[in-house]
């Protein structure tokens, strides 16, 4: 681990400000997934500005009927939350279903947004990977490789991951939003559909984020109700990555949003397969997974996304 | 020494009162208030500990051709640096070690230790490893068993065994089967990583080690280092898990006792998570062939197993053949095994070595032979049980009940109620199937010495170098020596895991609850004679040894009345005779297991299991069952998630971390019961008792494969039983 400097923040535009001032500074809230990374030798920030002192972790009500949700608000929290448990309880379900209880206990909702990717090549820095650095190649599309865990779509020729989370998947199908702000004091809300960005030929970006920006809360629309499903397919019963996860938020009348989570770099989720939803699973993923690439060892997460759909839309009917 | 040349007759064991008990574990406590202290926690028994942090080679095959540490050499915190191509090449520890653990410039495997940074903190010596740059020049290798394999199934040139004329009774017969099967590597992923503790003085090294063999480590440390095995000293008390990679020395223990004795301070090694699963050992893949003859009443006439498995250049990999040849009869009989050698890390023994894979194949090939033949797939394998070796008939099993265990189990398990036709059963969405396989594994047992010493408090001290892995030895050694000199369990201390203590088994095949409860036996009788001779009596046997009192003609005295003036002190060993080889020593088991598939999904979950076990006498039934329960676990994992998954094109296991290497979690452990067959086989050892420790994940993973199939009609033959082997299959 190189060495860093560490900074308490107490409130948002001290910890921004902060950030302005320290070039290469990064946030730090649960520490689960970046303190890893840094003791892996895979992420190496001069400064740490610790953002668990900005008293932004309390679920409000909004004048549009939604929620607002701190940044560090935990995931047990949040998942637990009665108001989440009652009108957005996909958001209850999927969380539930990431990590364990321990580490739910402290990660955050920023941070659960912007853990990284769990392509086994990118926690091997001896690997070339271009998401860990830019430029060196993706060991993960050399023949031979391991491609299991990777993504079938939306994927690039210089990165094949997946973003690993779950409760983004809910949020996607909730249209939920990102706040931030930025040491000028802009304040941006981005739609969780354009907050995490496909690699293209720049995956060390993961999202749209610019550095130094900070995420204050996540908004959560007014509730829309219908069934909420949430279904991870994976190796083992818990505690495990997916393979698949569908998302499903299914009304009376048929109509519906389904995302997906384990197939894409970044929560997947299309309005031409939501509306595709009165005609059934196939109908659905046709669209969703139309243009996808799989590969040698993960073409099977095509035909697992739309059995997973078939039974969630069998329970919720 | 106690010489065992002959079944043991009736013994007061036989009329046991605390050895076969179920006493929970004397560790128990230490182990969940983290009092026990594992070998990276030895914080206060030397001063000026300094911490190293190996660099690992990122090549699979060639030569260092540079390496560069000044910067390393810079950071802060800094001590040394000790380099392979400066140290040059070492001598290889131990004869069941393949892949040089440290020294020299060749790299034979990816993660291979070519340096180690010493510094003040771990952190300090973690950031410097980073910055050591190292240039190869990279040689290709073999890395794809696959490759070899069309050739090798149908090459029998060089048979393990061959009895009869297989080729000619297998074409003969009836009904006949012929697959190939795959089990994948698998890697040991125990808890506790390997971590050593070096310390040199006067020439002399001693290391507190996790291991399961103690003095292999001291002959390797020796052999390693040029000393005689009495200028080393190996401490080893507690194991966190070893499943056969701490059986031998590992990079760990030579980079602290190289860098130990270069800097001239006592350094400690742990080897980092990521390490583990390319820089160890692993289980290697197989790849695997059986072919079966049968007459329609469902005798077996010809049986071929050939099993390929990848190892470096002089390993032995994994023989997947050698249960096949003992476990169903059959006239005709052809076993191979093939070594594909390949440049991937060592492949060396994991838990129940060649039975477990072996067994994963085996015991699917007789559920499929039973269907053909239209055969309850249990009384197919009675039919064909055997009590003496099928090559050779003047060969008896010492003591063998696989019949009953799977009728035993049949009955538990209401098997008679099983889903006849696969896919016949539901419960909504999820398809129900019921699987069955038999177990089988080897009764070894090893030369196991022990020291009882009784103390002026009437306390004994138990002392042998035997090792505890989480097995429960600490428990099972003391209510040995309870039994033998009739003291409550409370009374008897056992120190373990010290090379200066004598010389024991250790932990490894199954063999050392066996062999090392035997040892403290021995011991225990020595024990009572010496007390017998200081009381004037000639044959100790005429004693009573009761309540912490011996009782002769001539009245009862306490025992620590007879320690009031110095301790009492007694030594022995066993020594098992060859008349064990003249027949075979073995155990056995039936798995039975219901498990659900999800119609859509594919997802499977495990709604109960049983294992019923013929291990002989079970010394301790709290931690047999333990013992057995964990087998089960790891067969589900075997079974359901367990891939070492390699990269052909690099050569290595690109997961380098339990969230990428999938053990099983608590949520996909159904019910699991557990039936000991009520035996005792006079020919394993004084105490009739053998191991249950492999025994217990033998033949689990084809139970659940053969659940599958009747849960779905989709025969799966390859391991692990993920979803995409058979989503296609099921019902839309
Ligand atoms: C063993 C294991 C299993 C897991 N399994 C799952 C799983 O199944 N499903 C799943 O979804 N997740 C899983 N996770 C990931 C876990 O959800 C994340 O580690 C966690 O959500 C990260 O939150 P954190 O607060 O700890 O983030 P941190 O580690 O503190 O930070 C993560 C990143 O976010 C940045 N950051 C944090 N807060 C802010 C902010 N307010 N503004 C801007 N940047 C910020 C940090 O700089 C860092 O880059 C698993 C993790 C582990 C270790
Ligand atoms: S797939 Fe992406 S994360 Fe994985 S090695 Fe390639 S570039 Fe790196």
């Amino acid at each position: 681990m190189k060495p860093f400097s560490y900074h308490r923040a107490s409130d948002a535009a001290q910890a921004v400000a902060r950030a302005a001032e320290l070039p290469g500074a990064r946030f730090i809230a649960g520490g689960t997934n970046l303190l890893d990374l840094m003791k892996l030798g895979i992420e190496a920030p001069a400064h740490l500005i610790d953002v668990n002192g900005l008293g932004l972790d309390q679920i409000t009500e909004t004048p549009a009927g939604g929620l607002r949700i701190g940044t560090l608000v935990s995931n047990t929290a949040l998942s637990a939350d009665d108001r989440v448990r009652r009108d957005y309880p996909l958001l209850t379900r999927a969380i539930a279903a990431g990590a364990s209880g321990q580490l739910r206990n402290k990660a955050t909702t920023g941070g659960n947004l912007l853990q990284r990717t769990r392509c086994p090549y990118f926690y091997d820095t001896a690997m070339p990977c271009n998401k860990r650095l830019p430029g060196s190649g993706c060991a993960a599309s050399t023949p031979g490789a391991v491609t299991r865990p990777l993504g079938v779509i939306g994927t690039s020729q210089a990165c094949l991951a997946t973003h690993p989370s779950d409760m983004a998947v809910a949020l996607r199908a909730l249209d939920a939003e990102v706040g931030t702000l930025s040491a000028d004091g802009a304040r941006r809300e981005i739609p969780l559909e354009s907050f995490h960005r496909l690699p293209g030929a720049m995956p060390e970006h993961d999202t749209v984020l610019r550095p130094g920006e900070l995420i204050t809360h996540v908004t959560l629309p007014a509730p829309v109700g219908g069934r909420q499903l949430y279904h991870k397919v994976r190796d083992r019963a818990s505690y495990a990555f997916a393979l698949v996860s569908v998302a499903l938020i299914l009304q009376p009348d048929g109509t519906g949003r389904v995302a997906l989570g384990g197939v894409a770099p970044k929560p997947w989720r299309r309005p031409e397969a939501d509306a595709a939803l009165p005609r059934g699973a196939g109908a659905v993923m046709e669209r969703l997974l139309e243009g996808a690439r799989p590969l040698s060892g993960n073409a099977f997460k095509i035909p697992l996304a739309t059995r997973t759909l078939a039974a969630l839309l069998k329970e919720a009917a | 020494m106690m010489d065992f040349d002959q079944p043991a007759g009736d013994s007061r064991i036989d009329l046991s009162r605390i050895l076969g008990q179920p006493a929970t574990r004397i560790d128990g406590p230490l182990k969940v208030s983290g009092a026990a202290r594992y070998a990276y926690e030895q914080h206060d028994v030397l001063e000026g500990q300094k911490v190293g942090y190996p660099v690992l080679a990122t090549i699979a095959r060639g030569r260092i051709t540079a390496m560069r540490t000044t910067a390393a050499a810079a950071m802060p915190g800094v001590i040394g640096i000790v380099t392979a191509p400066e140290v040059g090449k070492m001598p290889k520890p131990f004869a069941f070690n393949v892949a040089p653990l440290f020294g020299g410039d060749e790299v034979v495997h990816y993660h291979q230790a070519i340096a180690v940074v010493v510094a003040d903190s771990f952190e300090e010596a973690r950031a410097a490893a980073a910055r050591v740059e190292v240039d190869y020049a990279g040689e290709t290798g073999g890395f794809d068993l696959h490759g070899l394999w069309p050739e090798r199934r149908e090459d029998a040139r060089d048979p393990v065994a061959r009895v009869g004329d297989f080729e000619a009774a297998f074409a003969a017969a009836p009904v006949r089967l012929d697959h190939d099967y795959s089990t994948p590597a698998h890697s040991h992923a125990m808890m506790e990583p390997h971590a050593t503790l070096a310390h040199w003085q006067d020439g002399r090294l001693t290391v507190w080690t996790s291991n399961q063999m103690v003095e292999w480590a001291r002959t390797g440390l020796a052999s390693t280092f040029g000393l005689s095995e009495d200028q080393v000293r190996v401490i080893s008390p507690y194991v966190g898990g070893g499943f056969g990679t701490k059986l031998v020395l590992r990079a760990d223990a030579i980079l602290a006792a190289q860098a130990a004795r270069r800097l001239g301070c006592p350094v400690k090694v742990a080897l980092p998570r990521p390490a583990v699963m390319n820089n160890t050992s692993h289980r290697a893949a197989t790849l695997q062939r059986i072919r079966i003859g049968a007459e329609a009443d469902g005798r077996i006439t010809a049986i071929a197993h050939t099993a390929l498995s990848n190892t470096l250049p002089g390993g032995r990999g994994e023989n997947a053949v050698d249960q096949s040849r003992w476990f169903y009869a059959g006239a005709h009989r052809l076993f191979v095994h093939h070594l594909g050698e390949m440049h991937l890390p060592e492949s060396n023994a994991m838990r129940a070595p060649g039975e477990a894979p072996g067994l994963m194949a085996l015991e699917i090939a007789m559920d499929e032979m039973a269907e053909k033949l239209r055969m309850d797939p249990v009384a197919f394998r009675i039919r064909n049980d055997t009590q003496v070796s099928p090559e050779d008939p003047d060969k008896p099993f010492s003591d063998r009940h696989f019949s009953e265990c799977l009728t035993r189990g049949a009955e538990a398990f209401g098997w008679s109620d099983r889903p006849l036709r696969p896919g016949s059963r539901r419960d909504g969405d999820w398809m129900l199937g019921w699987g069955v396989a038999g177990a089988y594994r080897g009764g070894p047992a090893m030369t196991s010495g022990a020291r009882l010493r009784l103390q002026p408090s009437g306390r004994l001290l138990v002392e042998t170098s035997m090792t505890d892995i989480g097995t429960g030895s600490y428990t099972i050694l003391a209510q040995t020596a309870a039994e033998v000199l009739g003291l409550p369990l409370e009374a008897v201390e056992v120190r373990l895991g010290d090379s200066d203590l004598p010389a024991s088994a250790g932990s490894g095949g199954q063999w050392g609850a066996a062999s090392a409860t035997a040892g403290v036996y021995a011991a225990g009788l020595a024990l009572r004679t010496e007390i017998a001779r200081r009381l004037g009596v000639n044959d100790a046997d005429t004693l009573v040894f009761e309540a912490g009192t011996v009782r002769g003609s001539d009245g009862a005295r306490s025992l620590a009345d007879l320690a009031a003036e110095g301790e009492i002190v007694a030594e022995d060993a066993i020594r098992f005779g060859d008349f064990r080889k003249r027949q075979i020593v073995a155990t056995f088991g039936a798995h039975f297991v219901e498990l659900g598939v999800h119609a859509l999904t594919g997802e499977i979950r495990l709604r109960r299991m049983l294992a019923v076990c013929d291990a002989g006498r079970i010394l301790n039934p709290v931690t047999a069952r333990s013992q057995v329960i964990g087998g089960m676990v790891m067969g589900v994992g075997a079974a359901l998630m367990e891939e070492a998954a390699i990269d052909t094109g690099r050569g290595f296991f690109p997961a380098h971390d339990l969230a990428g290497y999938e053990v099983p979690v608590h949520a996909d452990i159904p019910v699991q019961e557990v039936i000991f067959l009520d035996t005792a086989d006079a020919s394993a050892t004084p105490l009739k008792a053998k191991g249950v420790g492999e025994l217990g994940l033998c033949g689990v993973a084809a139970a659940i494969a053969n659940a599958l199939y009747n849960a779905t009609g989709v025969r799966v033959r390859d391991y692990p039983l993920t979803l995409e082997h058979y989503l296609d299959e099921l019902p839309a």
